[in-house]
Formats: C-alpha cells, structure tokens, sequence
C-alpha cells in the first residue's frame, strides 16, 4: 500500500470518521430525538430474534470492550503489571474469538431474519440493512485476523496497532506510518471499523449512546413531573 | 401527607351496551397511523374470554404488574431492575403482534375495477405489515364478540379461578357482559416502573400517565410491565404509545374523546383527592383482598376542611377542590362503594374503576326457588357469578361485590316503588345501608346521567405553567422534529423506508 493512501485511511480518515460519529450524533440528538430509539422488531417477529439479538449482543459488547481496552491502555501498564506481549495477544485472541463466533452466529440468525422474513424485510430501512451487513462482514474481517496473528505470536504486531489507535487521541502524525506493513485483512478491518464510526450518527447504532445504566442508580419506581405551581410548597 | 389531584373514571358497566363507539372514536383520533393500526386505546371485550391481547389477565405469562417480595418491598413482577435490563437484548415477556391480530386491510378497489367474471369480486384481505395476501384472518381486535368462538377456548379466561366453570359453557347457564378497557392512569404504574429510560411519568397535577416519545428509546419494558397490556409499541417508529387520557381535552376541562362519545353514557369522570405519601404502602399489603380497601383508604374526603386546607399547601387548585366536592367518580367509588378497580391484585393502584353489571335472574334459581330476601332477590342467584366479577375487581372478595350490587337493586327497587307504585320505601335504602337522599342521589347520576353529572372536570392552569408568548405560533400537538408529523422525509436521519407495503391497487 502506497504511503499516500496509508496515511489517508489511517492518519487522516479516523478524524473525520471521528469529527462525523461526534458531532452527528450531536446534531441528531438535538434535533430529531423522536428518530432516537434502538428500533427493536422483536413485536413483529419473535421467532431467531431472542437467541439471535442475545447472543450478538453479548458477543459484540465483549468484542467493543475488548478492543477499547486493549488498544487504548497504554503498553506501559500492561508493562508494569507484568504482562507479556504476547500473553496480551493470546487472551485478545481467545477472548475475540470466543466473543467474536458467538457475535457471529447471532448476527447469522439475525441477518437470516432480517431478509428472510416478509415482515421483518418490509419494514427494514436503508440504513437497518445496510448497517447489518457491514457488522457481519467487520465480524468475519475481525475473525480473519486471528489466522494472521496466530502465526507470529510475539506480541508485537499488536503493540503497533496499540501505538496507532493511541496516536490517534494523541495526535501523533506519525500514527499511520506504524502500521505501514500490516497485513491487508488488519488494515480492511481497521477501514470498515472507522466507516462504521462514520455511519454511526445515521443508522440505530446510536441507541448505544443510550444504554439506560442509570436505571440501575433510579430512585425508587416512581417517576412523577410536576408543573411549576406558584404558591405550592416545595 | 401530600396531597395530589387525578382526575379518575369510572365506567358504569351495568349499562354498557357494547357497541364499541368509544373504541372507534378513539382509534380516529389516536390510532389511524402506520404502525399503531393493531393498537386499541381503548377496546370493549366481551367476557368471559382471553380478551386482547390474548389472555392478558394471565400474569403468569406475561410477568406484568407488581410482586410483593418476601421482605414486604415491592418490585415489578418482571423483575428487578437489574433483571430488566438484562432483558433488554430480547425481552422474553414481550408479547408478538399476532398476540394482538396482524392488522388488515382488504383489497377494496378490486370491487370497482374487476373485469366481468362469472362470480362476484370479492375484496380479500391483506396484511398491513408485509402487504401479502392474508388466506384467513386467524385473530381480531374483538375475536370473542357476543361469545364468538368456542367455550373451551375462552374459558382460559383468568377470571375464572375458583369457580366450577365448565356449567357455564351450557347454553342455559351462559352469560356474558362487557369490559371497556383503557390505561388505568395508575397511582403505582409499573410500565413508569419498569421503562429503562424514565421517559413515562405521571403527571402530578392531575395524574395522567405519559410517555415522553423524545425520551422513549424503545426498550419495550413497558409493554410487558402494564398488567392491562395497555402500552402499545409503535412496528414503524419503533416507540411505545398508550392512552393520553385525551390530556389536551381533559387540560381544556372536556371529556376524554371515548367518554364524550360513550352513547351508553356510562363514563364518568372526575376529581379524586389521594395521599400520594401512602401509595407505597397501599400497593404493598400483604393480602391481595385488603388491595382494594388499602386504595380506598388512600383517598380523602373533599368536603372536610383540614383535607382542603393541606391540598391549598400541596399546590391543588381551588377549581380542582370544588370540583373534588361534585366528584362523581368519588361517590361511586368511595360514597356509595358501587364501583370497584380492575385487578387491584396487580398492586398498580388502577383509577379507571368499574360498576359491576347486574343480570338476569339465572335460569335455574328462577325454575326453582329465587332467592329472594326482603323483597329483592339474592344477588347470588344472578346470572354472572359473583365469583368472576369479584375476580375482576376485587381480587376474589366477593363480599363488597355483593353489596355494591344490592345497592344497585336497592336504587331499583326504591324507584320502582316510588314511580310505578307512588310509594317511597324508606326501608330499602336503609336495608344496604344507605339513605333515602342517597338513593335519590345514585339515581340521578347513574340512572339520568346527565352530562353535566357525568363530566365534572376543571381546567388546567396551563397559566401558571407555561409562557403563553412562546407558545406563540407553535404547531400544537406533534411528534417531535418541530412541526413535522414525525417521519423526515429527505432527512439524513429519516427512516426512508426500503419498500412501504402497498396493495396492488396502490400501486397501480
């Protein structure tokens, strides 16, 4: 891959990937929150969703953890806390891949109904489609990765894909250029993972913004909205 | 004490006539959109029967309303809240749309543009979700009407706990009556208990329960939270809906669309003043029978001054303490004791409250021996099996049924005697307890129901609320997005559906 094109799609194009993730979603929240929601179907068709929403969901919020965490922590903590290189990558692989086919196969099921189903396939915007097909393929890119990094063990490819991911927070111009020789399948599944960032603000993705955890911290059950009254005690 | 004002309702089921005009207007005014075609608001049931969506009552399945934990606390029947989200991926209590009926139309244009044929054109039926011919129509909004359907299969009815029910499949033993049900804007609602994104509230000025739809993520907890399955999820927006107790009629001092239209005129509505300090309480006694009695207690008596005096502190104003007096919702439910909570053994506290019917003479007491005590017949020896409506409405006390209904006799009977015989009998009222003026009182509102009677509701001070100069130039009621009607069309973030589900005839 030439080094014009390589600093193009992995040193410039996650900041806009990035720019368009933020400030769409901004810009949505704001100004159509009716269009807000997570876009569940399962009151249309019960039938592959509960084994198949469940087990991607589990799949992929272990997968997006683990590439948040493994990337983004800087190499020095897992230094001083006396993990190797390639242990990191043997527990990256594992727990992926284990996270990652279970991913898969919801997302099989998923998939399945989406375009099988009459009902469900009518009902199914642009975007819905478009959205599944892209996470099936990341899915089957990131999978793929695994036959490439089995074979070298070491741990360091990872390390560059860390230097990059945090180059990029960190505004290092030189990120792209770390990951100048990866293999063409780690750098397939870096472009998709920034293009997803940039549909991000236009498909359901965004009802991850809304993961209801305060729920958990809610007082109590009821939930009461009073209108200002003059003269009420407070 | 804090003291807050509902506006309640009681449905006077004794002369309920089931001719669903309140769930049609209702459906005009509120349901005529994509995506909420197989939701009823409002909906009149035929009982006994599993009702819609199917056996609803049957909490066993759907997991709806509260639980009473063994350390007295309440929490949703569902679950606890770490329970709820974890059902968020795929909520296993959630009923399909096929519970409800897949929603239909019929190919009408076929009828005016068919060529000559030997039978006559037929308009067939077509989903309204994936727009493919429907062979059948398996299921409907009021499948079981006037008894439809065989009795094997609406005997499943809940309500029939307790009771020998398979005399009542036989023709002579049969019986029937009509449920309206709408949201019973609860004083505990579990769907505000169990929505993730706290997007549903009650409002305090008058109590009427809403879903935010710029809040509403579409988690659908709510859905399986109402016991009344009475939150409706929208298939095309993808947000859940439920009755609004028409807020922008009732905030205008007008009645609710289904009860402006009730031509039965069995639908009241009107001010109740409850301690909301004692809802927790109320909702979590331990007997399933003291529920109703507990909900009784909870409210207060318009008419005495220490009560009116807290309220003025609690911010309820003075039209609302003066339309509290004239309340008939409260002589119903707390006067006179005739109307009774749908289920309170869900714990939700419900405050659309029902008239038990009266009914015919059963058949075989009337062959034999009518029971008959002091001139009126045992209300035991009626048609509807205390038992079933005890079930309904009070948890299976039958005790306060019975004598809810012989009150109803007793009006009867008392006027009966006073305009057909020129008699007033002042031992009739006194027999179930109540008084000459009392009676006279019940027949006035119940039997003449005139509108005024009917429909004491005082305005909102939307004044003291909002700032009338940025209300200016609104668009009034609308979902979100300004002034659009809710889809954005040419929108990044639209939804451009792929292909809308057209018929034949559309697309011609």
């Amino acid at each position: 891959m030439s080094e014009y094109l390589n600093t193009a799609l992995f040193g410039i194009y996650p900041y806009i990937a990035l720019s368009v993730l933020a400030i769409g979603s901004i810009i949505r929240y704001d100004r159509e929150p009716y269009s807000w929601k997570a876009g569940s179907s399962q009151l249309l068709r019960r039938r592959q969703l509960v084994m198949g929403s469940v087990l991607f969901h589990i799949g992929v919020l272990v997968v997006f953890f683990g590439h948040l965490v493994g990337l983004l922590t800087p190499i020095a903590v897992f230094d001083a806390l006396g993990i190797s290189h390639g242990a990191k990558q043997i527990l990256a692989i594992v727990a992926g891949g284990v996270a990652g086919t279970l991913a898969l196969i919801g997302a099989t099921l998923l998939m399945h109904r989406r375009f099988a189903d009459p009902r469900i396939r009518k009902h199914s915007s642009f975007a819905d489609n478009a959205i599944l097909i892209l996470l099936y393929v990341q899915l089957l890119l990131g999978l793929g990765t695994i036959f490439i990094s089995v074979q070298h063990l070491d741990g360091h490819e990872m390390t560059t894909f860390m230097s990059w991911a945090q180059g990029i927070f960190t505004l290092d111009f030189r990120a792209a250029s770390y990951i100048m020789g990866a293999h063409w399948i780690f750098k397939a599944h870096l472009v998709l993972g920034l293009t997803i960032f940039l549909v991000f603000p236009f498909t359901r993705l965004v009802h991850m913004f809304s993961a209801p955890l305060r729920y958990i911290f809610r007082q109590g059950y009821q939930v009461v909205r009073r209108k200002p009254v003059p003269g009420a005690e407070k | 004490m804090k003291i807050r004002a509902q506006i309640g309702k009681v449905l006077n089921l004794d002369k309920c006539i089931g001719c669903h005009t309140c769930s049609v207007t209702c459906k005009n005014v509120w349901t005529n959109r994509e995506g909420v075609e197989y939701a009823w608001f409002n909906n009149v049931e035929t009982k006994p029967g599993i009702g819609y969506p199917k056996d609803w009552e049957n909490q066993k399945r759907w997991n709806g309303g509260w639980t009473r934990a063994s350390n007295g606390s309440l929490r949703p029947k569902m679950g606890s809240k770490w329970r709820i989200l974890a059902k968020i991926f795929a909520n296993p209590d959630l009923p399909e749309i096929d519970d409800y009926y897949e929603p239909f139309t019929f190919d009408y244009q076929h009828l005016q543009r068919a060529g000559e044929s030997e039978a006559f054109p037929t308009a067939r039926p077509r989903s309204l979700i994936s727009g493919e011919r429907m062979e059948k129509i398996e299921w409907g909004p009021n499948w079981e009407e006037i008894l439809g359907g065989e009795f094997s299969k609406r005997s499943k009815d809940a309500n029939f706990e307790g009771i020998q029910k398979a005399m009542y499949g036989e023709f002579e033993n049969t019986f029937m009556m009509y449920l309206p049900r709408l949201c019973e804007h609860c004083l505990n609602p579990a769907c505000a208990a169990a929505c993730p994104s706290g997007a549903i509230y009650k409002r305090e000025e008058d109590g009427i329960v809403l879903i935010d739809q710029e809040k509403c993520r579409g988690w659908r907890m709510c859905v399986s939270g109402c016991p009344y399955k009475k939150i409706y999820f929208n298939w095309s927006s993808g947000k859940s809906e439920k009755c609004t107790f028409c807020y922008p009629r009732i905030e205008a001092g007008q009645p609710t669309v289904c009860s402006e239209t009730c031509v039965g005129r069995i639908r009241y509505l009107g001010v109740v003043l409850y301690d909301a300090d004692q809802i927790e309480a109320a909702a979590s006694v331990p007997d399933e029978k003291d529920l109703y009695p507990a909900q009784l207690n909870m409210f207060l008596d318009p008419h005495d001054p220490d009560v009116q005096a807290q309220a003025r502190l609690d911010g309820v104003p003075e039209a609302w303490l003066e339309a509290a007096k004239r309340s008939p919702v409260y002589k119903m439910a707390i006067d006179w004791k005739i109307a009774f909570p749908l289920h309170p053994e869900y714990r939700t506290l419900p405050m659309v409250w029902y008239v038990p019917p009266l009914s015919p003479i059963n058949a075989a007491a009337e062959a034999g021996s009518i029971n008959i005590q002091d001139g009126m017949p045992d209300v035991r020896s009626l048609r509807i099996p205390l038992r079933y409506l005890a079930n309904l409405l009070t948890a299976g006390d039958e005790a306060p049924i019975a004598s809810g209904l012989e009150r109803m006799l007793a009006m009867r009977a008392y006027m009966r005697a006073k305009t057909v015989d020129g008699v007033i009998d002042e031992s009739i009222p006194q027999r179930v307890g109540l008084t000459k003026d009392l009676i006279e009182d019940m027949y006035q509102i119940m039997a003449i129901a005139n509108y005024e009677d009917r429909f004491v509701i005082p305005t909102t001070h939307r004044e003291w609320a909002e700032d009338a100069y940025d209300l200016r130039g609104e668009c009034g009621f609308s979902f979100g997005n300004g002034c659009s009607d809710g889809s954005t069309v040419g929108s990044l973030f639209g939804k451009g559906k792929a292909n809308k589900p057209m018929t034949p005839m559309e697309k011609a």
